[in-house]
Order: C-alpha cells, then sequence, then structure tokens
C-alpha cells in the first residue's frame, strides 16, 4: 500500500487525497438527494471494480454478475432475518456463497474449454436459472420479494447496517475506496501479472508455464467474492430483495458499463466510469419525473445512447484518456 | 534428455501425430522438418503439455511426463519459442520478462535472468518500458527467446522462429540459438527453413503427414537425395 502511494505521481497523489477529502466532507454541505445519488456512484464503482477485475484483467467476460449480488444479498439477509444474525457477520457467509457459485461456473467453463462468448452465455444461464428458482424458493418469499423490516430501536446499530442515508454514504465510499486499492494491490501482484498474461493470450502464457486454469478461477473466485459485498450493501440499504430485480440480466448489464465507459483494465475505470454515467442516468429519471413522462425503458435506451457515443469516441475509456491528459500512467489495455 | 516414443496424437478424428519417436540428447540442437501441416506444432505442443498423446509416452530426465499439465511441464525445464512469437501485447517489454520469470524453478533468479536477457538483447534493455506491441517482429522474436529464457529452461523447442522475418535477422536468430546452445541449452528446432537448420542441427528428423520418414545426423540429411529432392528443390 506504501509502496503504491509511492509510486503514484506526485499530482495523482493531490488528486486523490483532495477526492478523498472533498467526498468525506461533503455530507456537511450536500443535501439528501446529492448524497443519495453519490452513495448509488459508490455502489457501482465497487461492483463495477469487481467486475473489472475479472474482465479487465483476467479477459473473463461474465454477464452474469447479478447472480453474486442477489446470492450474496439474499445470504446475508436471510441470515438476519431468520437467525438474527447481523450483516457483520452474514457478509461472510454471502462471500462464501457467491464465490462458491463462481467456482461452479468458472470450473465448468475452464474445465470444458467454454471460452469468450459462450463462457458469457454459461454466466447468463446461470444468472437467470438461479433467478428462477428464487422466484420460487419459499424460504425467500418467492416472487413475492424478501424484506428487511424497519425497527425504531435498531437505528444506530451500524455494525448491522441499520441505520440511515450517511451510514451506507460512509459505507459505500469505504467499499469503493478499499476495491479501488484491492484491485490496484492485485495488479501489481504475482497474480495480476498471470491475468494480464492469459487476458492478452492465453496459449502463449501456457506455454510459459502459467497455470492458465487456477489463474483464471482465482479471478472468478475472488470477483463473486467481492460482488456478494456489493449484494449485503444492497440487501440492507434497500431493504428489498425481489428475484426478477436483482438477478435480471439487465442489473448484470447495468453493472459492467461503469468499468466499460471508465476504462477496462484499469484501476480508476470504474471509479470514473461511475461517477459519468450513474448521475447521468438518475439526472434522466428526475427530469423525466419533473415532465411527468412515464416511459420505463427510457433509462436504457439513455445509458445505451451514451454507450455509444462514449465508445465511440475514446474506444479505451474515459480514464485512460484523461491519464494520458494528465500524464499519469494506470495499466491501461 | 527428452525421449518421445511413438505417440499418436488425434484432433478429433484427424490424426496429426502416428507413432513419433524422437530421440534429444543433452547439449545438442535438434532439428525437425518438414512441411506445413506435417504435424511438426503438434509434436511440439504434446511435448509441452498442451495437447494429449492418444498413446505413447515422453520422458524427460527419466520422469514420465506423459500428460503433465503445460505448467508441470515447463517448471521441469522445457521452455517453448511458440510460432508466431505471441507476446502480450499491452504489457511492457519487461512485464513480458517478469511474467515468465513467475515460474517456480525461476522465481528466486529474476535479476540474474534480466540481466542476462539484457545482455543479450540490448535492444529490450532500451524498449524496457515500452508495450511489446509496438515493437518490430524482429525485436519481437526477441522478446520472445529472452521471455522463454527467463523461465530458466534447460531444453527450448523453437516453433518456426525465423518465419515472416527479414532474411538478415534470419541469421541472427539462428545464431542466437547457436550461442545459446554452446553455453549449454539443449535445443529442438522446428522449421520450415529446411537448409539453414539441418546445417545447424546436430540431429535431425524429417516429419512427413505425422510420420517420422528419416532422420539422422544434420549433415547426412542434408547430403540425402530424397531430402533434396522434397525439400531443397535440387
Amino acid at each position: 500500500m506504501i509502496e503504491l502511494w509511492r509510486i503514484a505521481p506526485p499530482r495523482g497523489r493531490i488528486v486523490i487525497a483532495l477526492a478523498l477529502a472533498v467526498l468525506l466532507a461533503l455530507p456537511l454541505a450536500a443535501d439528501r438527494y446529492v448524497i443519495s445519488v453519490l452513495t448509488l456512484i459508490f455502489y457501482f464503482a465497487y461492483v463495477g471494480q469487481a467486475w473489472n477485475l475479472m474482465m479487465g484483467y483476467a479477459g473473463q467476460l461474465s454477464l452474469g454478475h447479478a447472480l453474486y449480488v442477489g446470492v450474496g444479498g439474499y445470504v446475508a439477509a436471510l441470515m438476519w432475518l431468520k437467525l438474527g444474525i447481523g450483516p457483520w457477520l452474514g457478509v461472510f457467509a454471502a462471500v462464501a456463497a457467491a464465490a462458491a457459485f463462481g467456482a461452479a461456473i468458472g470450473w465448468l467453463g475452464f474445465r470444458f474449454g467454454i471460452a469468450g462468448v459462450y463462457f458469457a452465455l454459461l454466466t447468463i444461464a446461470f444468472a437467470e436459472f438461479t433467478r428462477i428458482g428464487f422466484d420460487h424458493l419459499e424460504l425467500t418469499g418467492g416472487a413475492a420479494g424478501l424484506f428487511l423490516p424497519f425497527e425504531e430501536k435498531r437505528i444506530g446499530e451500524w455494525w448491522n447496517l441499520r441505520g440511515g442515508q450517511l451510514l451506507f454514504y460512509y459505507l459505500g465510499l469505504a467499499l469503493a475506496a478499499g476495491a479501488a486499492l484491492l484491485v490496484a494491490l492485485m495488479a501489481r501482484s504475482r497474480l495480476g501479472y498471470q491475468w494480464r498474461a492469459v487476458r492478452e493470450d492465453e496459449t502463449a502464457a501456457r506455454a510459459l508455464g502459467i497455470d492458465a486454469f487456477a489463474v483464471k478461477m482465482a479471478a472468478v473466485v475472488i470477483s463473486s467474492g467481492m460482488t456478494a459485498v456489493g449484494g449485503v450493501f444492497y440487501a440492507f440499504y434497500y431493504n428489498n430483495l425481489f428475484p426478477s430485480q436483482v438477478f435480471e440480466i439487465s442489473r448484470s448489464i447495468e453493472l459492467i458499463l461503469a468499468p466499460i465507459v471508465g476504462g477496462l483494465g484499469t484501476v480508476f475505470g470504474p471509479v470514473i466510469g461511475a461517477f459519468v454515467l450513474t448521475p447521468l442516468g438518475e439526472g434522466l429519471t428526475a427530469v423525466t419525473g419533473r415532465f411527468g413522462i412515464n416511459a420505463p425503458g427510457v433509462k436504457a435506451v439513455f445509458y445505451g445512447v451514451v454507450l455509444i457515443v462514449i465508445i465511440s469516441a475514446m474506444p479505451s475509456g474515459v480514464w485512460p484518456r484523461l491519464a494520458a491528459l494528465f500524464g499519469l500512467k494506470d495499466h491501461a489495455r | 534428455m527428452l525421449s518421445v516414443c511413438d505417440i499418436d496424437v488425434f484432433y478429433g478424428d484427424a490424426q496429426a501425430l502416428d507413432r513419433v519417436s524422437i530421440d534429444v540428447e543433452e547439449g545438442k540442437i535438434v532439428a525437425i522438418v518438414g512441411a506445413n501441416g506435417a504435424g511438426k506444432t503438434s509434436l511440439i505442443r504434446t511435448i509441452a503439455g498442451m495437447q494429449r498423446p492418444a498413446r505413447g509416452h515422453i520422458t524427460f530426465r527419466g520422469a514420465d511426463i506423459t500428460g503433465w499439465p503445460s505448467c508441470r511441464v515447463c517448471n521441469a525445464g522445457i521452455g517453448q519459442v511458440a510460432e508466431g512469437r505471441q507476446v502480450f501485447p499491452t504489457l511492457t517489454v519487461r512485464e513480458n520478462l517478469e511474467v515468465a520469470a513467475l515460474l517456480p524453478r525461476a522465481r528466486g533468479k529474476l535479476a540474474h535472468s534480466l540481466a542476462r536477457v539484457f545482455a543479450m538483447f540490448p535492444i529490450l534493455a532500451e524498449r524496457g518500458r515500452q508495450p511489446a506491441g509496438t515493437l518490430s517482429g524482429g525485436e519481437q522474436q526477441m522478446l520472445a527467446i529472452g521471455r522463454c529464457l527467463m523461465g530458466r529452461p534447460d531444453l527450448v523447442m523453437f516453433d518456426e522462429p525465423s518465419l515472416g522475418l527479414a532474411p538478415a535477422l534470419v541469421q541472427e536468430v539462428l545464431k542466437t540459438i547457436r550461442e545459446l546452445n554452446r553455453d549449454g541449452l539443449t535445443c529442438v528446432l522446428v522449421e520450415q527453413n529446411v537448409a539453414v537448420s539441418l546445417r545447424l542441427a546436430d540431429r535431425a528428423y524429417v516429419l512427413e503427414n505425422g510420420r517420422i520418414t528419416l532422420s539422422g545426423a544434420g549433415a547426412e540429411l542434408l547430403a540425402d537425395d530424397r531430402v533434396r529432392q522434397a525439400y531443397l528443390g535440387m
């Protein structure tokens, strides 16, 4: 960590420190709405980072990451509701459960040579049949959803994620910053090098003695486990879980937009992407609401247009362009 | 040192290798020559553990390595410089080299290996911070060779190292292989460029349609009428 700080260029250090200071102090000045949008940005920066680790660094395309969000959220919510075990402990079970799903998908895909788009299809299939399973699972309330009750006496139990907007704001900030730090460290680790080698050319990587199977398994297990933490956050922030909402493929897509727009395989890509996309989406919702337009698909269309524009203008993402502008270096593809 | 005994390799129903046997003695250069599609690359991939033989076995330094995964074969000391160079384009030259030194047998020797490779190919030191994809074809071939050496192999299989290189660079690459061999590296050289590889090799095998049809000392095959007619156009 200290080493990372040391190698960061002075300008980079100033920007990071300044951004963190502003975000830490912002609740003093900003209103609830701004805080809620920022909380959402942190959430997408976090899960985007988890996905980025697998796709951006290890080159394995998952279009079913909503699965890990959902499994993580459901496991922690169930433990809280049925067993009275708080999310500070439940998160470990959530991570383990999602990582087990990730390991199963990874094993199937990598052992049997299902690669590229076919692997992506496999991840979609798992997310979809899990959604259908949860639709019919009585324990979790089936399609009618699972609700975390509001209890007056528990307010302030921050370790149980019972609290107001500020709790989730700071938790989100910590998660997003922690994930960026973790990915930065992993990218420089032995595993990170091996991921990038496999991403670039798996055959060549194997020819050099890299155990491509093990390396890819590590990526999917770490990524799915990380994503599950986002799921716990989601469950306790919104206090409700519906299979049709959390496991939807549109959720998986939504979650990968920030790293793609921001820049795949870079540490700050998912963060920048979330800061660009989320306010745009929220702003659009606010505008259509103001004019009394009720068009449920408008956000998806809007994201589509934004994606086309950004990707055609900056194929490797917003961040690599910005980084070049400021003379910084990140692991751009 | 390395002995391939009676191996068959299939891709689906298509047979790529048919009862192929070769012997590689320590410290020698062994050439495998043959036309496109004769099975040369299949043979290398099978030895490297990237393709399972349907029958037969492979031994290296007395150990049966048949069916070992490629990471284990590499760590036993068999390296390869794959066809078409296959550098990691967005990784820097230095990162390309470092990633190959992650092999357990090479891990502790990174600094020494790096110094050796840079001494051999000074251009790589110069271009160390550049993405490997920006190198010229010849430089990429040097990187591919240097990268393989970072894994501290005792035996290296070179798959078409001269492919797509200008004649002057071909000579350079072959000279490098000869020097490496002089320093004790055992080499298996797979080439379409029959004349040069036979001149370089201590021993050579001719592979035709998945079978070994001829073998002998390099100079001997160079003088063989069948080789001269089929591969040298004489």
